[in-house]
């Protein structure tokens, strides 16, 4: 292994087709149009001398180092910001370069700390190889010029040190932030010798700014001026291995960069075609859980949960799992446990856990952690469109013109997508928010929504038909779309249905709360703008009308005939990295791998001859019903692996409530989460650091998790479960996750030609990859539709159950923060609790003002389903009379307020629509305290040593 | 399993198929049932129906009645 370099071309890709042919050191080189000397050098396996240039940003042409000279012109451009043009003839090493660049490399050096032996970037510093590289030998000015060594570092970023006295001013980190991440925290203050970098105002240092850590300026750094605080601490890496990000859906690729089997750190790995190099603060410093001192790495039982956890062996851990699920199946029936698959596992994890739960356990109550946030997006897209899953790449962007995003705060949740879509809003694509929060997306630095409509929470699928209402009415429809490719009574159905006057924009800015002009300028900006892309997340799909949201979403592509082509799509934004994988893999009670219903007889046959097992035909428990038949008493079992699901589920009493009627609960996990407050045996699991798999992200995209370092819990987390499976009877063979891929591959056509091979040729690909797609699919439904013809579904709009009234007035929608992922588990096990270190409840002033509650206060949120307290924070972000809230700290437990409402299709639970009342508090609830008492007590591990 | 709980749920599905054209509503809030509802779920609608069907929206109580003749064939 040694560490992978990735070539450097100095500038972007140019992605002109026209191709140009000159001639680079005696060279013939063709690139296309507009690409700079500079890369069409590096085509021609010429390194030009650089350092203010680097391939993630545009040519700025400062360092004067990359200087050519070129025959028949005068001078010695740039090679970064020149051109090719046919039939130049460029040389790139003559004695005059050779000169320049010297005495350029002297100025440099003059004014620069010479402290190389000790400096962190030793070995990995830009200046230091340029130095090199035009043979500096001497500098006639001397070292007697400033150091620098007594400027202040700044090291408020728990990541990483910013430290002036290294710095050229190439501008790299400014240019990053503006053109990569699109935040512009950072600026060049002062001038000539007094230029420096500076983020925000003068009392600003990194942590106060409008930084968000993504490390775009870090990795930008040609020197030590910006580095990770871990290679400071631990020095450079030796080897590096190209991983997969255990966070959100986007499924940035990362070069781990290890020193044996530490990380040393994680860098965005520019071939990762979800991120293109780059990275947020999560992917890229909040790694450090997996070394968190709160991990478990030895298995642990007890008879029952009021006792202390005491360790056991993995034998004794595993056989007490088979014993008692065993127990319960003879005791309750076949039908009395589960298991829960989590999007934070690998595909071939949960493959395995709904091949135990299906042929182990006899019955088919497995689900996913994607039931309380993607299933109304599978069931949605499948009914209308054939297929359960996006129809785009995130390249697709690029290519977009008009941007609807509705539900989904890609710059706090899926914040490398947000860059990319930023990006594309700089160079003027044109913007619809639909959100109740006024989230970055709508005014941030040079970004601007052309309408933002903030709806009412709970009327997503009233907002969509009253914008194809006007699409219809307005004649605004793709015809020729809708002929080719859509069923025609459908269609004409649905004309009806939307045209209706109830489905007016006027009718419907009564229940949304939007001005109707605003959504009838939404319409005609998304079906007249160009290609016209809609991107949306669990805003959409955690309502009871969830799933009809997304079939008005892709009744509205259809209308206008945005699918099948690059820029345009329904894109469904997922919470974690691989729900998407979870999904595919069988995790739903109702269907087999590649989504196929457990009663097909064909599909459920060959699985049988596989597994040589007889399979349940009926459609399993789904986690809410999990829940309703453990307090009626019919589900005594469950073996939950990764998931938090006290923390993540709804209805926080209700979930202890059926966890406390249970009599097995076993928790896979690395962490004793709230849910293992609960359980009886604990199984600790791996983190992504230390196994092999894939995870498959938002937009399809099959992605390589490589082991770097060996499980410190002793197992691979798809070793415990063939474990217990064994224990269970039900005996599974594979040396290697690669197998267990390749017996995916085997039994899902949309996978068939899906193998460890083929990713490490391709690096990635995105399903369906079969024999008509053997190297995959970026964009679906190119001429024609999965299921045949589009089918537009009727989306009546009904009004949830959960209302407003006098005792709960405001509604309380929740989210999550850019630093903080999910229930926190991994997050607030690392340094980003600085940037949240507690939820808070997000309060219009003229709702604070009627309730006496200041900035900063405790108040008391009181639903239907309970209470909670917290601090509040007063903002303009939320309309009056709606509330927000994250659910990233136990301590809080918002989803102790959360309902039971869900989806009426797939039991999605109604996370975004709760009515509520604020009041003001003293601290925490009776509920709170009691929480963590009994959470406390339930986290004792005993003394006793390992049987 | 909490009939009130089910018949709720029961009652979402049939709002969303009552409004589809060109389909059997009945048959397919039937359908839905069958294919997403664990049989213990389906039993206890069922059971419901059996009991006087409180409070299921009529195309709902079709598709219940519709299920249970089903169920009773299979």
């Amino acid at each position: 292994m040694s560490l992978i370099s990735e070539t450097d071309y100095g500038t972007p890709l140019s992605r002109a087709e026209e191709q140009v042919t000159l001639t680079i050191d005696g060279q013939t080189v063709t690139v296309p149009a507009g690409t700079s000397i500079m890369r069409a050098a590096v085509d021609a396996g010429i390194s030009v001398p650089k350092l203010c240039a680097t391939d993630s940003l545009e040519a700025f042409g400062s360092c004067r180092l990359c200087l050519v000279e070129i025959a028949g012109r005068s001078g010695t451009p740039a090679s970064c910001t020149t051109p090719v043009a046919p039939g130049l003839v460029v040389s790139t090493q003559t004695e005059r370069l050779k000169q320049i660049r010297r005495g350029v490399m002297e100025l440099y050096i003059s004014d620069h700390p010479l402290d190389c032996l000790t400096c962190a970037a030793n070995g990995d510093c830009e200046l230091q190889d340029m130095a090199g590289a035009v043979g500096l030998r001497e500098v006639r000015y001397g070292y007697d010029g400033a150091n620098h060594l007594g400027q202040e570092k700044d090291e408020s970023n728990p990541y990483f040190t910013f430290d002036p006295s290294k710095c050229i001013v190439c501008s790299r980190c400014v240019r990053a932030c503006e053109e990569v991440q699109g935040t512009f925290a950072l600026t060049i203050q002062g001038r000539g010798f007094g230029s420096k970098v500076s983020a925000g105002a003068l009392a600003d240092n990194f942590l106060s700014s409008e930084c968000v850590s993504c490390g775009a300026c870090v990795q930008a750094c040609p020197t030590a001026t910006l580095s990770e605080k871990s290679v400071i601490e631990i020095g450079t890496p030796e080897h590096s291995v190209v991983t997969t990000c255990a966070y959100c859906g986007v499924g940035c690729s990362f070069k781990a960069e290890m020193r044996g089997e530490e990380v040393v750190r994680m860098v965005p790995y520019k071939e990762g075609k979800a991120n293109r190099g780059h990275s947020c603060v999560k992917g890229r410093f909040a790694w450090g859980y997996a070394n968190h001192r709160e991990r478990i790495l030895k298995p642990m039982m007890r008879e029952s949960i009021d006792q202390p956890w005491r360790e056991v062996s993995w034998e004794v851990a595993i056989d007490r799992v088979a014993s008692e699920f065993k127990r319960l199946q003879e005791k309750y029936g076949r039908l009395s446990i589960g298991g829960i698959t989590s999007s934070r596992c690998t595909n071939e994890e949960t493959y395995l856990v709904q091949k135990l739960v299906r042929g182990g356990f006899g019955n088919n109550n497995v689900d996913t952690c994607a039931r309380v946030c993607h299933s109304p997006t599978g069931y949605g897209l499948s009914q209308t469109y054939g297929t359960s899953a996006g129809t785009q790449d995130f390249d697709s962007i690029e290519h977009t013109d008009v941007v609807l995003v509705i539900g989904a705060n890609p710059t706090d949740a899926h914040p490398v997508f947000g860059s990319r879509l930023k990006k594309r809003l700089r160079q003027g694509a044109h913007l619809i928010v639909v959100d109740p929060r006024r989230t970055d997306l709508v005014r941030s630095p040079h970004i601007e929504a052309d309408y933002h409509l903030a709806l009412r929470p709970g009327t997503n699928a009233a907002i969509l038909n009253a914008l194809a209402h006007v699409i219809v009415t307005e004649g605004l429809i793709n015809e020729a779309f809708v002929r080719d490719f859509c069923d025609r009574d459908a269609f004409e159905y649905w004309m009806q249905f939307v045209a209706d006057p109830k489905n007016s924009p006027e009718a419907v800015s009564l229940v949304s709360g939007v001005p109707a002009e605003a959504i009838r300028g939404a319409a005609r900006l998304y079906a007249t703008g160009g290609n016209a892309a809609i991107y949306y997340g669990l805003g959409v799909t955690e309502h009871s009308q969830g799933t009809t949201s997304v079939m008005a979403i892709a009744n509205l592509a259809m209308v206008t005939g945005n699918i099948g082509r690059p820029g345009v799509g329904v894109n469904p934004l997922r919470g974690q990295n691989n729900v998407q994988g979870s999904c595919d893999m069988g995790s739903f009670p109702h269907e087999l791998t590649g989504y196929r219903h457990i009663s097909d007889d064909a599909t459920r046959h060959a699985f049988e001859a596989l597994w040589n097992r007889p399979l349940d035909r009926e459609p399993g428990l789904r986690i809410p019903n999990m829940f309703d038949a453990a307090i009626e008493g019919s589900f005594k079992g469950l073996y939950v692996q990764g998931e938090d699901i006290l923390q993540s589920d709804p209805n926080t009493k209700h979930v202890v409530a059926a966890l406390s009627a249970m009599e097995c609960v076993v928790v896979q996990d690395l962490f004793l989460n709230e849910t293992a407050n609960y359980a009886h045996v604990f199984l600790p699991g791996s983190s992504f650091l230390e196994k092999d798999g894939t995870f498959t992200n938002a937009e399809r995209r099959i992605n390589r998790v490589r082991k770097v370092m060996t499980p410190r819990n002793g197992m691979a987390d798809w070793e415990i479960t063939l474990a217990i499976a064994k224990a269970m009877g039900f005996e599974m063979h594979y040396d290697h996750p690669a197998e267990i891929m390749d017996e995916i591959a085997r039994l899902t056509p949309s996978f068939a030609g899906v193998s460890y091979d083929l990713l490490d040729r391709l690096g990635s690909v995105q399903w369906p990859c079969n024999g008509a797609a053997p190297e995959g699919t970026p964009v679906m439904h190119i001429g024609g539709f999965v299921r045949g013809k589009g089918n537009f579904m009727i989306t009546e709009y009904v009004p949830t159950d959960e209302r407003t009234g006098p005792r709960f007035p405001l509604l309380l929608t929740t989210g999550r923060i850019l630093s903080q992922y999910n229930v926190g588990a991994q997050t607030r096990r690392t340094d980003n609790v600085i940037w949240h270190e507690e939820d808070v409840l997000e309060i219009h002033p003229h709702d604070a003002e009627q309730r006496g509650v200041r900035d900063g206060d405790w108040i008391r949120l009181d639903s239907r389903a309970g209470s909670t307290t917290l601090k509040a924070c007063i903002t303009e972000r939320v309309a009056p009379g709606v509330v927000y809230t994250t659910f990233h700290h136990p301590q809080t437990q918002a989803n102790v307020v959360t309902t039971d409402y869900s989806d009426w299709a797939t039991n999605c639970p109604e996370y975004k629509v709760t009515a509520v009342q604020v009041s003001p508090s003293n601290g925490p609830s009776e509920w709170q305290r009691e929480y963590e008492r009994q959470a406390d007590h339930s986290r004792r591990i005993a003394k006793a040593a390992a049987e | 399993m909490s009939g009130d709980k089910l018949v709720m749920m029961a009652n979402q599905i049939g709002k969303f198929f009552v409004p589809q054209r060109g389909i059997d509503p009945v048959a397919a809030i039937a359908d839905h049932l069958r294919k997403f509802w664990d049989p213990r779920m389906r039993a206890a609608i069922v059971a419901h129906l059996e009991q006087g069907g409180a409070d299921l929206d009529d195309p709902v109580r079709q598709a219940v009645r519709r299920l249970k003749e089903a169920e009773a064939r299979s």
